[in-house]
């Protein structure tokens, strides 16, 4: 036998000098090594809890809550009969509501202040960059605090609302209008808006087709207003005005009756959107300023006219650019409406990662829930964006 | 802050060693002051006066223990907590004891695996309005926005007595009690509600305390008291006996103007084993025999601390009502010390 043949013959024998095997050996070291570990820490734990008489279980989440919540809805809450998982939907939907509208108010400013930020003219241009840059510096939760204390809690007292007509009022509680009180019959308005919505989006894919083949521009935009508005006013018409209205009057301490924003809500979809709006800006005036000046210049010699040429040769190109980026603020927003418990929004971090981790004790398991509620919202919004991301990429052909 | 709270008890209950935690007091020792929770700030209860220092009726129970395990009321260091960290400050290990007007209930004892050491304070849950509003009753107030402090059990009985009254409000939550006088003194709510001795403190420190009143009724009993982790019942013991030496000393009319001479004299039983001239109380303590006397001298009875922090002629002037001796028409009553 040469030495060679030796040689191959000891490395058949042992496994681990292959690197095959040997990464695999490796990474299962590490995998059980970790499991180890969580199971010492998670049996610590409860050691720990279990020790200290502290107990542990979800079973929490099935007793009343006891404590009253000050912004409800959606849902019907009584501090007597409601429990801790009805908190935490409360605390969920609220934290919802002031999200979603917090991203569309923050899109809105960022899209039209990064616009803005890049126009020819000096003072439109100037208070945009004076917006941006005021705005991003200071610190949210400062914002909040100035929102909320230094704003909405210096209008008028109750008895001295402002008016608008005889049935808007703003004073320091918030806003008041009339709410609409929906009786017998009332579903056909919510149907005949989906079929407007429904219908307007089959005009929109229509009028595209028409306008590859003919070249003619029908006014998509207006038509679908038209029906969205039109439909269900019909629709109210058949059904005899299957609603009652229900308008703000003065009650002893506050207006009662129609319906509320509370200030609570206000300050915090204030700052949030006008904090992230100022990010949003900046990543929109990037992402149009990534688009060559040439696009422009080309639009503008085939004689495509100024709001055009930013509607359908700059912002497709630009939004390319624009989406990454946007897809970490919304997530951001979310997260940063956490920041509610310092004025007094009953939000999920405040209710019930506050006053049900307070009353229950349960530490562990309300931080866990509260924890995997954002996580989840996070991932949601970033899938969603991730979608929209591929859907405008440049296509390849 | 919370969040690092939170933090610290998960880690506390994850890393802990499984092994039996030492003592309590023999930390303490080796480490020479005792770490107390206190609130953010509550005029005459626990607050930093003009040089910086902590002073307060609920800081004076800190001291007190400092000075019968020390000999010296300053070896402490004080943790300010909100209503909502508190238990976990002291969950955590954070914290050796929390002295901050904390309402005794079954759960806190029994659930959050708490020892409350006895009563310091007692209290109830009262409303705070404007006088411009022409509220006389609390069962005027249907319809109110109530400014609440997150965490308490304010606002559980908030709940439980506007429903027992079929009555409706918004409550408005917030963490530390300066914010919920914020938004009270800024007209975003109606009432202030919590613990009434909470509302003098408060009403003493705004800036005309003459156009706020503070409604007759009281709708909750709100026991308030020191607490340790359950657990380690020997630091728990000298907790309870703090107090209790307190108490018992201004039943016996000892002071710390007549601690010395009393000492020196006295031919009184009860008033030689509480100073420590007969008997072995501080050593079953595992205490200096002088614990008593040093609280007493350093500090003062319980009626020396409450006369000095919120009694009459003080900013809050609030009466000792239930927190009399039992034999001059309160509640307060000490088991003997013998």
């Amino acid at each position: 036998m040469t030495a060679e043949a030796a040689d191959l013959e000891v490395a058949k024998l042992s496994k681990f000098r292959d690197p095959r095997y040997r990464a695999i050996f490796y990474q299962i070291v590490v995998i059980a090594l970790f499991i180890l570990f969580v199971a010492y820490v998670s049996h610590n734990t409860a050691v720990n809890l279990e020790k200290r008489g502290i107990a542990s279980g979800f079973g929490f989440l099935s007793q009343p809550s006891g404590f009253g919540i000050g912004i409800v809805l959606l849902m019907d809450y009584s501090s007597q009969t409601s429990t801790h998982l009805d908190v935490l939907i409360i605390g969920i939907i609220n934290t919802l509501a002031v999200s979603i509208s917090g991203i569309f108010f923050a899109t809105l400013i960022g899209f039209i202040f990064g616009v803005l930020r890049l126009s020819k003219n000096w003072v439109v241009n100037k208070i945009a960059a004076v917006y941006i840059e005021v705005v991003r510096n200071i610190p949210l939760l400062v914002q909040l605090m100035f929102w909320y204390f230094a704003v909405l809690s210096v209008l008028p007292l109750v008895g001295d609302s402002i008016s608008i007509g005889d049935n808007f009022f703003i004073n320091n509680r918030g806003m008041n209008f009339p709410a609409i009180i929906p009786s017998d019959g009332f579903w056909l308005i919510p149907v005949a808006l989906l079929v407007a919505i429904v219908a307007s989006v089959m005009i929109s894919k229509w009028a595209s087709k028409r306008q590859d083949l003919t070249g003619q521009i029908f006014p998509v935009f207006w038509t679908s207003l038209g029906l969205i508005i039109i439909l269900p006013v019909i629709a109210s018409f058949i059904m005899g005005g299957p609603f009652t209205i229900s308008y703000p009057e003065f009650g002893r301490f506050s207006i009662n009756g129609g319906w509320s924003l509370e200030p609570e809500f206000l300050a915090l979809l204030l700052g949030l959107a006008i904090y992230t709006g100022a990010f949003i800006a900046e990543i929109v005036r990037s992402g149009i300023n990534s688009v060559s000046h040439g696009q422009t210049e080309a639009a503008h010699s085939l004689g495509i006219r100024g709001s055009f040429t930013m509607r359908l040769v700059i912002l497709p190109q630009a939004l390319r650019v624009i989406v990454p980026p946007l897809t970490s603020q919304y997530p951001n927003l979310t997260k940063n409406s956490s920041l509610a418990t310092a004025i007094g929004y009953a939000d999920i971090t405040a209710i019930f990662a506050g006053t049900s981790l307070n009353q229950t004790g349960q530490a562990i398991e309300v931080i866990l829930i509260t924890m995997v509620f954002y996580l989840s919202i996070s991932l949601l919004i970033s899938m969603f964006m991730n979608w929209y991301n591929k859907r405008i990429a440049l296509v390849e052909r | 802050m919370k969040k690092a709270s939170f933090i610290a008890v998960a880690t506390a209950a994850t890393f802990m060693a499984t092994a039996a935690t030492a003592a309590t007091l023999d930390d303490v020792k080796a480490k020479g002051f005792i770490q107390c929770g206190v609130t953010t700030g509550l005029a005459g209860f626990a607050a930093p006066n003009n040089e910086g220092q902590w002073v307060g009726f609920d800081v004076d129970f800190c001291r007190a223990m400092s000075a019968a395990i020390f000999g010296d009321p300053d070896k402490v260091k004080y943790t300010p907590t909100t209503a909502k960290e508190r238990f976990t400050a002291l969950q955590s290990g954070e914290i050796d004891v929390l002295a901050r007007n904390t309402t005794w209930t079954f759960s806190r004892d029994v659930n959050l695996g708490f020892e409350f050491v006895g009563v310091n304070y007692y209290d109830g849950q009262g409303f705070m309005v404007k006088k411009a509003l022409g509220v006389k009753s609390a069962k005027e107030l249907d319809g109110a926005r109530v400014c609440v402090q997150s965490g308490t059990t304010t606002e559980l009985n908030l709940a439980d007595y506007f429903t027992a009254n079929g009555m409706k409000y918004d409550s408005v939550v917030f963490d530390t009690a300066d914010e919920v006088r914020e938004a009270y003194l800024k007209d975003t709510c109606d009432v202030y509600t919590t613990d009434a001795s909470g509302l003098y403190a408060q009403r003493s420190v705004v800036a005309d305390p003459s156009a706020h009143i503070i409604l007759p009724e009281i709708i909750s009993k709100e026991p308030l008291g020191p607490l340790v982790r359950h657990g380690d019942n020997e630091w728990g013991d000298i907790a309870r006996w703090t107090l209790n030496a307190m108490i018992e000393a201004e039943e016996l009319n000892i002071t710390s103007s007549n601690v010395d001479t009393l000492k020196a004299e006295t031919e009184n039983p009860s008033i030689q084993r509480i100073l420590g001239t007969s008997g072995d109380l501080g050593q079953q303590l595992r205490l200096d025999n002088d614990w008593a006397y040093n609280i007493v001298k350093l500090v003062g009875n319980y009626g020396e601390s409450f006369a000095r922090n919120l009694g009459e002629g003080t900013d809050l002037n609030i009466a000792r009502g239930l927190n009399q001796q039992w034999n001059k028409g309160g509640i307060l009553y000490a088991p003997p010390l013998r």
